[in-house]
């Protein structure tokens, strides 16, 4: 007897749930005149919601260990390794082909562990003992910056995403992420296997829906301190400058075109979402061959 | 006399709550609620880590609660340990805000007649306009209802012009049946306003409990002609949850209720997320903790 088919249900991810959105909206993106399912049409609620969860989370999440959220992200590639036939799959869905999707995955796996791998190590290499003229001991480390919204690249499903979002929250930020909207099945894949990974709920959220609609909340919303564009349309890079202009967030843009490249490895993307925080340790004295530390 | 206290239709009052968490309040019906929100609380800290300072920082906010934003109300009250209350009363001098002092062996209620009535004449005696007891519940559950009945009477004697807001600490009493039954015993015996909850105990105030609250008020104001205000306390710290509380009223007990002298929400947290709903509403742009002060 044929099987009847069991179709995914694609939700949003918010505050370690799955929620449907808020609204009860849809849209079907289509791959070759095919369906590729109903998928949510998050709302500027779903969005405010996200923010709230990400807010939450940040404590926790920021005040874990570097080296438990090295152990984490290490978890996230592990359990993506476990799913990459069902990535595979999606991808394919999407328009790929065989080779490429597979191409594509182990991209991904390979740059979750790369970053994991910086977590405690990103810091050293930032940090700085800084010489001063009293008698200070005077240094300046890294912090994470706070909770982010996330553009990721319209163009891949997969691999745009994990770069953006992996980076970001290796230093102890949270995001909010709008993801792909002709190809978002990998990403609501991606949040389940965050889910499992002991990321705590919240860290990462993941909405999908139209950019035009979400845009401007994800830039001005007073809660959200950074900004990551990684997508190439000029114009609302523009306008996500502006709205971003009334609480001082930081956007950063990322040309991810070439998404492969070597050079979209290195902790660099981590720094770009840190805040640079200096001490003044006030010391004894300075001896007379130099400072005393 | 016995108090006879009807049976509550607990499917009723849940479906009767589902039915008004569904409504949406928009634009200028919803500023309108938030502010009339703001001037519904009673700013509370009952820490054991208080201290003056810290009374002092309360009052301050209740009085500057976002200069930012003109044409605020203030809150209602502030809500402190009876030991404050002469510290709260000096620093809300020249302000229209009310002082409010638990009393009764605050929050647990375990302790002899005595102390409890001493508790609140000190209050009192310090300037207090509101006392805000406890019930003993134990007595309660023991089904000693004379007993319960005649504290909150001596009780209500010893506050003398000030208001009583009698907490029945509806988490510790089960059923609704119970609540409507220390809802009527309250009232009987004097009580200014029935109050949900100390905070201290979890579930403090829900919708469901509260509609019986309002129920029990509305049945006593037919009865006797007397008007008891309502307080829910404890867990309600965002917007949307206090102006469903809102419409409970308006639609249980009417406009007549909407205001301060009958109706509070005792809480510390939901002032600032009344001010984030307030500041959307004119900017457009969601706001941050950031930018609004803690107390």
């Amino acid at each position: 007897m044929a099987r009847a088919e069991i179709l995914k249900t694609y939700k949003i991810y918010i505050g370690g749930k799955f929620p449907r959105t808020e609204s009860g909206r849809y849209y079907t993106p289509k791959q070759d005149g095919k369906s590729l399912g109903n998928i949510c049409l998050s709302s500027r609620k779903d969005f405010r919601n996200a923010v709230v969860a990400a807010r939450n989370a940040f404590g926790s999440w920021s005040n874990a260990t570097a080296f438990n959220r090295s152990q984490v992200l290490y978890r996230i590639a592990e359990m993506l390794e476990g799913r990459k036939a069902q990535f595979v799959e999606e991808l394919m869905q999407q328009g790929s082909s065989k080779a490429k999707a597979e191409k594509e995955v182990f991209a991904a796996i390979d740059r979750i562990i790369y970053f994991a791998g910086w977590c405690d190590k990103y810091s050293q290499i930032f940090s700085a003992v800084n010489p001063v003229a009293t008698s200070h001991f005077n240094f300046t480390a890294p912090e994470p910056t706070g909770v982010v919204s996330v553009v990721a690249p319209e163009d891949t499903s997969l691999i745009g995403l994990v770069s953006g979002i992996i980076p970001v929250i290796a230093s102890g930020n949270t995001c909010v992420v709008l993801v792909s909207e002709s190809k978002p099945l990998c990403a609501v894949t991606f949040a389940e296997v965050l889910n499992s990974s002991d990321v705590p709920g919240g860290a990462v959220n993941i909405l999908t829906g139209h950019t035009k609609e979400l845009l401007s909340h994800m830039a001005s919303h007073m809660d959200v301190n950074a900004f990551l564009y990684a997508r190439g349309d000029k114009k609302e890079l523009l306008e996500i400058q502006k709205q971003a202009v009334e609480n001082l967030k930081r956007v950063v843009h990322y040309d991810f075109s070439d998404v492969y490249a070597e050079k979209h490895q290195n902790p660099y993307y981590i720094e770009d979402f840190v805040e640079m925080k200096t001490t003044w340790h006030p010391i004894e004295k300075i001896g007379a061959s130099g400072s005393g530390y | 006399m016995p108090i006879a206290s009807p049976a509550v239709d607990q499917v009723g009052i849940l479906d009767r709550v589902e039915r008004i968490t569904k409504r949406s309040i928009k634009n200028e019906s919803k500023v309108q609620g938030l502010k009339m929100a703001l001037n519904m609380i009673d700013l509370t800290t009952l820490e054991g880590a208080d201290t003056e300072k810290k009374v002092i920082q309360l009052c301050n906010k209740a009085q500057h609660l976002h200069d930012a934003y003109p044409g605020l109300p203030t809150v209602a009250a502030v809500c402190v340990y009876p030991n404050f209350v002469s510290v709260a009363k000096t620093n809300l001098k020249g302000s229209n805000i009310k002082v409010a002092a638990v009393a009764t062996a605050f929050p647990a209620g375990q302790s002899s007649r005595e102390v409890k009535l001493l508790d609140t004449k000190m209050a009192v005696d310090a300037g207090a306009d509101e006392i805000d007891m406890v019930i003993s519940r134990g007595k309660f559950h023991s089904g000693e209802y004379a007993f319960v009945f005649d504290e909150i009477a001596a009780i209500k004697e010893a506050c003398g012009n000030a208001r009583l807001k009698v907490i029945l600490e509806t988490g510790e009493l089960g059923t609704f049946d119970k609540v409507r039954k220390a809802s009527d015993i309250a009232m009987a015996a004097g009580a200014d306003f029935i109050k949900t909850s100390t905070g201290k105990i979890s579930p403090a105030a829900t919708l469901p409990v509260t509609l019986v609250m309002l129920e029990a008020i509305k049945d006593h104001y037919y009865n006797t002609g007397v008007q008891v205000g309502m307080k829910p306390a404890g867990g309600i710290s965002n917007a949307k949850l206090a102006l469903q509380y809102l419409l409970l009223v308006k639609e249980t007990l009417g406009a007549d209720w909407l205001n301060n002298n009958w109706f509070r929400f005792g809480a510390s947290s939901l002032a600032n997320d009344l001010l984030m709903q307030l500041v959307k509403q004119d900017t457009g742009l969601y706001q941050s903790k950031d930018y609004f002060s803690k107390d």
